[in-house]
């Protein structure tokens, strides 16, 4: 796919990054192309008319208070909300160029892969959380797993701590190790995207110190998004900011812009921390 | 420079009731003493019941234990007219249809509650299982007489036709009268699968979510989320479930009376007629004419004690290894 003029995207789909001299850098082909999109649970309504783009191999994160949507979005990237009863989604999610939903949710789940926000790794050894995913493949041979349990545990900056104890239970390292467990767990499959839901929310700070500097290392080999409560992380690892507030996504950004000069008087607010 | 003062002022003495003692019976009243008596007796309760039962086991097994030794478990002649007493076969009979019953009941327990608590609409699974809770109600009695009246004469039409095609290997062969282990072992998986269906059910619904959707953003199917996150997660509560139906298994005793043929002898062939250990006791207690007789049937209990500890053991012993090898947090 050809690069995109991001202001022809923004047009086309109204999309509010500020345009300006500086914003007509080349991005890379969309990972996501957003339109249109309305998210029910039953009666209520989560998300109003989303519009966005989410640019391949960069780092966009989604911040906002509690109940505004952005991990109801999150999860409808790789289509986590099917299965929870009374859900409805209309407008359009493309992957790429294909359309979101044309693909069998189990193959779009291996691409798009995602974290939670409460480490849950398997009872398992450690090794077979990573090689959970591998094995549903039938495709991958056996003798491979141990190679790309190990990558996937270097990429999560995990294996020098655990390389000693990959049989031993995932539930007795720290929740740190947890967190990038999952990560790696994640990885191995090779996904073109990662999604995180506040990865961090329950971890302390040099954890989440150390999952910040991971996903500076894995953001050339996939396109992240990341919902965070936390605006200082948003600011250091995201490139691209929306702000969502009551299912509405009232800005999307450069990270610097959001953070310093934001449009939009309610994305001053709540970075300021004035919200009430 | 002054040197700044460091003033301590005084503090009044204030009682606050802190400094008093509360008497016994104050303490009784607030509660914390009170739990802990009555759990404490409990659970002294439970070690006096088994250590009285094993006591009054052994004491009035003596008069059998000392003539026939070791030898009254492996001895397979039963002879209360000429005074000799061998358990073998209602061991023999006991252990076969117990696991037997197991062997059936597991496939259809574990793909009931696995259809209940996954698959099943959640109206559809409540309204099922208030059914099968039902059924674990039932009296072994009324288990017996279907035995007799429904499943006995079903096999009599179809067993002929399994021995036609199967009968050449030894567990099939033989004349078969309706009452044999395997009609015992059948009204058993009947009478467990009630507890293996219901615990395994609430064990499987109480896996967490986050369990399972991580499991399903590595792209698994539904069938892969159950098979390889939910079963393997709940899989300690799967295995209470079987332990209780075992021991329901080798307990029971008036249903399996009804159906095994009650004939002491050890046969290969699971469709000839057998005796279980509690069957025994049951049908020939309130007969047994002459102490020895008596202390016969009482030592048939010590060891029908003995084979449930045994069995239990056994099954702790499996979960400890199976928890070193796929370690459970």
């Amino acid at each position: 796919m050809k690069p995109f003029d991001l202001r022809q995207l923004s047009k086309a789909h109204e999309v509010r990054f500020s345009v300006d001299a500086e914003t007509e850098e080349k991005l890379p082909w969309p990972q996501f192309t957003v339109a249109d999109l309305n998210f029910f649970y039953g009666a209520h309504q989560a998300l109003k008319g989303i519009n966005l783009i989410v640019p391949n191999k960069r780092v966009m994160a989604f911040i906002g208070p509690s109940g505004c949507g952005k991990t109801t979005l999150l999860r409808t990237f790789n289509r986590m909300n099917e299965i929870i009863p009374g859900t409805r989604v209309e407008g359009s999610i493309r992957l790429g160029d294909k359309d979101l939903f044309s693909f069998p949710a189990t193959t779009l789940r291996r691409v798009v892969g995602m974290v939670f926000q409460k480490p849950s790794p398997f009872p398992k050894s450690i090794f077979d959380n990573v090689a959970y995913g591998l094995r549903l493949d039938p495709a991958i041979r056996r003798s491979e797993i141990a190679d790309k349990v190990e990558q996937s545990l270097r990429r999560a900056a995990l294996w020098d701590e655990v390389k000693d104890k990959l049989h031993q239970s995932a539930n007795g390292i720290s929740g740190g190790q947890q967190q990038r467990l999952c990560i790696a767990r994640a990885l191995a499959v090779e996904p073109e995207v990662l999604l995180l839901d506040e990865p961090c929310s329950a971890l302390d700070p040099l954890s989440t110190a150390k999952i910040e500097d991971l996903l500076f290392e894995i953001k050339d080999l996939c396109t992240i998004v990341i919902v965070t409560h936390n605006m200082l992380q948003a600011a250091r690892v995201a490139d691209y900011v929306g702000f969502f507030l009551n299912g509405e996504l009232i800005e999307l950004n450069r990270a610097k812009q959001i953070f310093q000069n934001p449009e939009m008087q309610q994305t001053q607010d709540y970075i300021t921390g004035r919200f009430g | 420079m002054a040197k700044a003062a460091l003033v301590i002022p005084e503090i009044p003495f204030q009682s606050r009731g802190l400094d008093r003692k509360q008497t016994w019976w104050e303490r009784l009243r607030k509660g914390d003493e009170v739990v802990h008596l009555i759990t404490l007796a409990g659970g002294w309760s439970i070690l006096v019941i088994t250590a009285l039962l094993v006591q009054h086991l052994w004491v009035y097994s003596r008069l059998s234990r000392h003539a026939f030794g070791w030898h009254f478990l492996v001895d397979s002649t039963w002879d209360p007219v000429n005074g000799v007493f061998g358990a073998w076969p209602f061991v023999y009979g006991t252990v076969v249809t117990s696991l037997l019953a197991l062997a059936i009941s597991i496939p259809i327990g574990l793909g009931s509650a696995i259809f209940l608590a996954e698959l099943a609409p959640r109206k559809l699974s409540n309204a099922l299982t208030f059914l099968i809770e039902l059924l674990a109600a039932v009296p072994s009695v009324i288990y017996g007489l279907i035995g007799i009246f429904l499943l006995i004469p079903v096999l009599f039409t179809v067993v002929p036709y399994f021995q036609k095609y199967f009968g050449w290997i030894p567990v099939f062969n033989g004349t078969f009268y309706g009452v044999s282990y395997f009609s015992a072992s059948i009204v058993l998986s009947i009478m467990v699968v009630p507890f293996i269906i219901s615990i395994s059910r609430e064990v499987l619904i109480a896996v967490p979510v986050s369990q399972r959707e991580a499991m399903m953003a590595l792209g698994a199917t539904k069938w892969d989320v159950t098979w390889r996150a939910v079963v393997p997660y709940a899989r300690q509560g799967i295995m209470g479930s079987i332990f209780l139906s075992l021991a329901r298994a080798l307990g029971e005793t008036m249903a399996v009376t009804m159906v095994i043929g009650n004939v002491a002898q050890v046969s290969t062939s699971l469709m000839a007629p057998g005796y279980t250990i509690a069957a025994v006791i049951a049908n020939e207690f309130t007969e047994a004419t002459g102490d020895l007789y008596l202390h016969a049937l009482i030592e048939l209990g010590l060891v029908l004690f003995a084979v449930t500890m045994i069995f239990n053991a056994l099954a702790r012993l499996l979960m400890l290894t199976m928890k070193g090898h796929e370690v459970v947090g």
